[in-house]
């Protein structure tokens, strides 16, 4: 991947900090190194829950260049209850429409508009810039209402010495070097981690053998806010082709270069206009807003938790972007990990809890690498019979239904359901199986909003047409009720043929069991084992 | 589960026309027959655990 030159918004610039000038290394509870999405939202995470957190990035802002646009349902309701979703949707596509050609054919197109009654859309497109400016401006926001969050731009950790109780940081900066002591470190630092090579830990997975010209164009044109997505385009701009709608009439455009390339050639504008003009024929005029060729893996850390080291995003996981895996995957690990670390240093849960992180995480980041593996074999056929297939499939799909559904350009993000959770209790049959325990929580629409946004920032217990106590106290903490009766989107998405309902949901709002009626001893069991306490 | 006891209806019919498909096509075209009758034939199957015996199966030598 291209490193970044120049910065598309500057937010922390480098600022000296009074720990520069301490003899002795000063001391933070925790620091999250790197400020990408994943460390942004991480530190907003804990922030808002109170812990003070310390964010180290080498840059001191966003660099230039798209990466991720496509940002996924969850991954919104995430952010909102970050408080970072408003702008997002406001300045954000919402798309619904795929279609997928072959040569010059419509195979067939899907649409991803859920049911109704969400807050959210199936996605937005919006370029990572925003994104992450985004999240930047709800920490400012956070901060401006107490939240201990600290940003130090231009900090890049050199040097890492981690120890059962925490780890000693070497940092540099333009007025040298510095070093800090943390309880915790989390490792938000993107793919080529720094961190994890300098504890000498793997990542180890698949190279895939292709290349990826990504151009993003600004033009005024009337093509549809879909996703469209060739094999084997009759223009002859690559192996295969994408356009996807942006805001500020900004387009994706990607096109599959095959193996053998010359890189810099293939960069030269010249050459990247001749094959966006094949595409969108000679009448358009565009320019040029930002170029890059990519090459795509699919690989993961054996764990995500080294002792009092955690990592979280691509530092951990990669994928390719067929699917919009990457990111949205990053915010999941964030979601995870915020409340387990938050509950584990104020003494409420074991330190066991954290090793649920990295379980349910390490099964979120299987699944991403298989959909994403599978839709980038069939995109890049990696023999001459799996070419041989691919191409039988899709002469097929112009005329077979059936043929369609294994047509694969990318299976796109939905959450990840933590099936075989240790911290998973009892689930009940009559419920339908979208929110058994370990699923996210479906949204709902209820009389004073939107469920999601009802459940509190702890454990919720959501009861439906149920007797419930108002609040219950268990494992030391006060556990409150949200009671609703039912509607029918809550009957479709958490009764099924039960009469009442009683759910224990997560702080990061998954469920972590359910029941028919109210059993105090169950609850206060299933409590005790969502914090990882047997 | 896999049916492995006899079970065309004309065996003998129905090979000679697995074989006279073939007639006059190029080795190349071949193998994409073959494939598009092995998608098509598994969207008849349809059952995945079913579909993953006749594979294991395949693949044995005999
Ligand atoms: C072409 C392309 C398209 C994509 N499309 C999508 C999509 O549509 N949807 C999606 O969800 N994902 C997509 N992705 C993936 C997405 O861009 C990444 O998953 C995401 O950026 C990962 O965020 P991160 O915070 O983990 O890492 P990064 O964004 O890489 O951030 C890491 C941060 O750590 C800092 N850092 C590194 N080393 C140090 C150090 N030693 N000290 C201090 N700071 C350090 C870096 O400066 C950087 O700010 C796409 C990726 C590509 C390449």
């Amino acid at each position: 991947m291209t490193a970044h030159s120049t910065l598309a918004f500057t937010l922390y610039p480098y600022a000296r900090s009074a720990d520069q000038d301490r003899a002795e290394p000063a001391y933070h509870k925790v620091v999250v190194v790197g400020g990408g999405p994943v460390g942004l939202a991480m530190a907003l995470d804990l922030g808002l829950r109170g812990v003070p957190v310390l964010v180290l990035d080498d840059n001191e802002g966003v660099g230039e260049g798209s990466r991720a646009i496509c940002f996924s349902k969850r991954c919104l309701e995430i952010c909102d209850r970050l408080g970072a979703a408003g702008p997002m949707m406001g300045k954000g596509v919402v798309w619904n429409v795929g279609k997928v050609f072959h040569d010059d054919r419509l195979l067939y197109e899907f649409n991803l508009s859920p049911e109704g009654g969400h807050a959210f859309p199936a996605f937005i497109n919006l370029q990572q810039p925003y994104f992450e400016k985004y999240l930047h401006d709800a920490i400012l926001a956070a901060q401006a209402k107490g939240s201990p969050i600290e940003m130090r731009g231009g900090n890049r950790v050199t040097q890492v010495t981690p120890d059962a109780t925490g780890a000693t940081l070497q940092i540099d900066t333009r007025d040298g070097p510095y070093s800090l002591r943390t309880d915790w470190l989390v490792a938000c630092d993107g793919a080529r981690s720094p961190l994890r090579g300098m504890l000498g830990l793997n990542f180890d997975g698949r190279v895939f053998e292709d290349n990826f010209l990504i151009a993003d164009v600004r033009m005024q044109a009337s093509f549809p806010t879909e996703r469209w997505f060739w094999f084997e385009p009759h223009f002859k701009s690559g192996a295969s082709a994408l356009l996807h709608k942006q805001p500020d009439d900004v387009w994706r455009i990607d096109f599959q270069l095959g193996w053998d390339i010359d890189r810099k050639a293939e960069l030269d504008p010249a050459k990247i206009r001749a094959r966006v003009d094949a595409m969108l024929g000679p009448d358009v005029s565009y320019d040029l807003v930002w170029t890059s060729i990519y090459t795509f893996q699919c690989r993961r850390m054996d764990r995500f938790r080294h002792g009092r080291v955690l990592f979280a995003g691509d530092s951990a996981h990669q994928v390719s972007p067929f699917g919009a895996r990457g990111a949205n995957s990053g915010l999941q690990d964030v979601d995870n990990l915020g409340w387990k670390l938050a509950a584990v240093m104020a003494g409420q849960a074991p330190d066991a809890l954290l090793d649920s992180y990295d379980s349910e995480r390490v099964h979120g980041a299987d699944e991403n690498i298989l959909n994403s593996s599978r839709a980038t074999d069939f995109i890049t056929p990696k023999s001459k019979v799996s070419k041989l297939f691919r191409d039988a499939v899709l002469g097929l799909a112009a005329t077979l239904p059936f043929a369609r559904t294994i047509v694969n350009s990318g299976r796109l993000s939905v959450p990840c359901t933590y099936d075989g959770s240790t911290l998973n209790g009892p689930d009940h049959a009559a419920m339908p199986p979208r929110s058994r325990p370990g699923s996210a929580c479906p949204d709902a629409p209820t009389p004073e909003g939107w469920l999601l946004n009802r459940l509190t920032q702890g454990f919720t217990l959501l009861t439906i047409d149920a007797h419930a106590p108002d609040s219950l106290t268990a494992q030391g903490q006060i556990l409150p009720r949200l009671a609703l009766t039912a509607t029918p989107e809550l009957t479709a998405r958490y009764l099924g043929q039960a009469k009442s309902a009683i759910y224990l949901i997560r702080p990061d709002h998954h469920v972590a069991a359910r029941w028919e009626t109210y059993d105090e001893p169950a609850v206060t069991q299933a409590f005790a084992r969502a914090l990882g306490k047997e | 589960m896999l049916i492995t006891a006899p079970n065309l209806s004309r065996p003998d019919d129905s090979y000679a026309r697995l074989i006279a498909l073939h007639d006059g096509l190029s080795e190349d075209e071949s193998h994409a027959l073959n494939a598009r009758l092995i998608l098509i034939l598994m969207n008849q199957i349809g059952d995945d655990a079913v579909l993953a015996q006749a594979m294991e199966l395949a693949k044995k030598p005999t």
